[in-house]
């Protein structure tokens, strides 16, 4: 009994720490329409940043300052709001596609860092050694893996608070109006640019947070954790859930996750021996098929997108990234001012 | 440094024939395929199995060209396998990008791109193994041209940029002296304006598809006779394909041609000065600076 009750606090504190990352992806791409093709560097970003800053001295490299755990989480955090500016200065005045190239791009530099640069990043043994915060003090693991996800849980309530707080407030109004028209927002002395650029930074701290957490519960991270795939399992999750609803990416996460876990399970069960490598192949194109299939069958995802505004026709399906030519009769009626 | 230029001159000659059906599509259809660089392991992928079907049915195909590690049937086999190649390209896009584009915005198309190729690129792996492959077990002896400064090449790699050049050049004279070029550049460049005049868009995006998948193949039977296949070839190479059109400006055919040049070059001379390890990120830096100096590209119009 306690066995499963523990697999089930596993399970559920992995998909939970998974769903922070993917209500920041929905900010992002659900409600700004910016593509995030390297969900895995910020993330990541967290991840090595919290190591880094609160883990113990390091003989061999950089890193290990031993902070207090609330101030190494919010320096990890801070890491990838850097590292968002950073590519979302280059990208966001410029074409959507763009940003997609670019994001892409920083996951795989960032992988070549991680691999290579053994001084800061412990190389392709990663780093270990963190001391999990409390642990001491409680001592049964059973016990503090269930406070470990309580703790989770808390910091998915919190996020996803200030994710509802936020799009209702008026800056919500005003990424959904740039989101899908962009003119419109500008000739009503909003700056786009500036708009896309502040979703994208929050949206990638909110994805270094879930990193943070994902490195604090295995007091370890290296490359192996941070594998392409991720991007695209954030991704499937959003969209069968729902962009635009953060309900729907919560529920999106939670029966991706299922699915992935499952059918992993059911593949090392089934699979003769000499054909367990082809696993990963297999889940791979489960993943691929769920994006698409999705897209194309069910774009709107289990939770749809909520628009509070009556006058508007219904949104066209997988309404995030519409080019602003492509829906004239959306245009004069979507910006902000209309709302309340 | 001789070596490095050569090299990064096969390699940027490679580049620049994946990057140019990734600028057409990316041009006419608006949108960033990720999945154009799987159509280069595609490629490469059925001109492998095609090779071992045409050597089946004769013995004399499987005769190799003087100095070279390339039979006639492997020729043969890239032929047919380009023509393939194409003709899937336009079957996903009427199957999947079609129907997004009809329902829903460019970058959803992006969206379903990566998971077209994260589902190709896995089939191939489930299909023909994950290991890497090559396609002839001879191995290929390197001529000493130079040796200081020191510079080894081997007769296939001259075969490559031979193969690569006759490539562009038969391209620039089907741009350039074909009405059918002339139609594909038109609706590029205005697809309205294009169609008042006549022009058919959706036998032009086909045409699109057809010529950047056949394009692809080619680079990818040159990449794989250069390295090796395995099924994230395509994977490995799609930042520096990106690279490579953004640097020749999106749209450009003769930017990407350049710009795979450039991305080439770069990518071999970088390891002169960083360590090997660092070298998939080049393409990246490369894609950041052009944004952020010339945020068209060297040819590419304001869009």
């Amino acid at each position: 009994m306690i066995g499963i009750i523990s697999y089930l606090a596993f399970f559920l504190t992995i998909a939970l720490i998974l769903a922070i990352a993917v209500l920041g992806l929905n900010l992002q791409w659900g409600y700004t329409g910016l593509f995030n093709g390297g969900i895995v560097a910020f993330f990541g970003a967290g991840a090595y940043g919290i190591i880094l800053l609160g883990g113990p001295e390091r003989i061999d490299g950089f890193g290990g300052f031993s902070l207090p755990y609330p101030l190494a989480l919010l320096g990890g955090i801070a890491l990838s709001g850097v590292l968002a500016l950073m590519v979302g200065l280059a990208t966001t005045r410029l074409r959507h596609d763009y940003l997609a190239i670019a994001t892409f791009g920083v996951a795989i530099a960032m992988e070549s860092v991680m691999r290579n640069a053994s001084w800061l990043t412990g190389g392709a043994t990663g780093l270990r050694g963190f001391e999990r915060p409390l642990e001491a003090i409680v001592g049964n693991s059973f016990a503090y893996n269930l406070l470990f996800l309580f703790f989770v849980l808390v910091c998915v309530s919190l996020v996803f608070l200030f994710l509802e707080i936020l799009v209702r407030s008026p800056f919500g109004r005003l990424l959904r109006a740039v989101r899908e028209n962009e003119r419109a927002a500008r000739s009503l002395g909003k700056s786009p640019s500036s708009v896309r650029l502040t979703a994208f930074v929050i949206g990638a701290m909110i994805m270094g947070l879930s990193g943070a957490l994902y490195a604090t519960f295995y007091a370890f991270i290296s490359p192996q954790d941070l594998a392409p795939i991720l991007t695209f399992q954030i991704w499937a999750m959003l969209i069968v859930g729902g962009s635009g609803n953060n309900l729907g990416a919560v529920l999106g996460t939670l029966v991706v996750w299922g699915a992935w876990v499952g059918s992993g399970w059911l593949l090392t069960a089934l699979a003769p021996t000499h054909l367990q490598l082809y696993t990963g192949s297999i889940q791979y194109i489960l993943v691929g098929a769920i994006i698409v299939s999705s897209l194309l069958w069910r774009p709107r995802g289990l939770l749809p997108e909520k628009l509070s505004i009556h006058a508007l026709p219904p949104p066209d399906p997988g309404s995030p990234g519409q080019g602003s030519e492509s829906q004239p009769a959306n245009s004069p009626n979507q910006p902000a001012e209309n709302t309340q | 440094m001789l070596q490095s230029l050569f090299d990064g001159i096969l390699v940027g000659s490679i580049l620049s024939l994946g990057a140019i059906g990734l600028t057409l599509i990316m041009h006419i259809l608006r949108f960033a395929n990720f999945s154009h660089a799987e159509l280069i392991s595609m490629g490469a992928y059925f001109t492998l199995t095609l090779d071992a079907v045409f050597t089946a049915f004769s013995r004399a195909l499987a005769s190799k060209l003087p100095m070279l590690s390339v039979s006639v049937s492997l020729m043969l086999a890239m032929l047919v396998a380009l023509l393939i190649t194409g003709i899937l390209a336009a079957i996903i896009d009427k199957l999947v990008f079609k129907r997004l584009r009809e329902q829903a915005g460019p970058l959803t198309m992006v969206f379903a791109s990566f998971g077209i190729g994260l589902i190709i690129r896995n089939v191939i792996g489930l299909v023909y193994g994950l290991k890497s492959m090559h396609y002839s077990s001879d191995i290929a002896f390197a001529m000493v041209i130079s040796s200081d400064p020191l510079l080894l090449i081997k007769a296939d790699q001259l075969f490559i940029l031979a193969l690569t050049l006759l490539v562009m050049v038969s391209l620039h004279l089907f741009m350039s002296r074909t009405s059918v070029g002339f139609a594909l550049k038109a609706i590029s460049e205005n697809p309205v304006l294009a169609q008042i005049n006549g022009i058919n868009l959706a036998s032009m995006v086909r045409l699109a598809w057809l010529l950047g998948g056949a394009l692809a193949a080619i680079a990818g039977v040159c990449y794989a006779l250069n390295n090796q296949l395995s099924p994230v070839m395509g994977r490995d190479l799609v930042l520096s394909l990106f690279a490579a059109a953004i640097v020749g400006g999106i749209g450009s055919i003769y930017g990407a041609a350049l710009g795979g040049l450039i991305v080439g070059l770069a990518s071999s001379l970088a390891l002169l000065i960083i360590p090997a390890g660092y070298k998939p990120a080049v393409p990246f830096l490369i894609i950041l600076l052009v944004l952020y100096l010339r945020p068209n590209g060297l040819f590419g119009e304001e869009r």
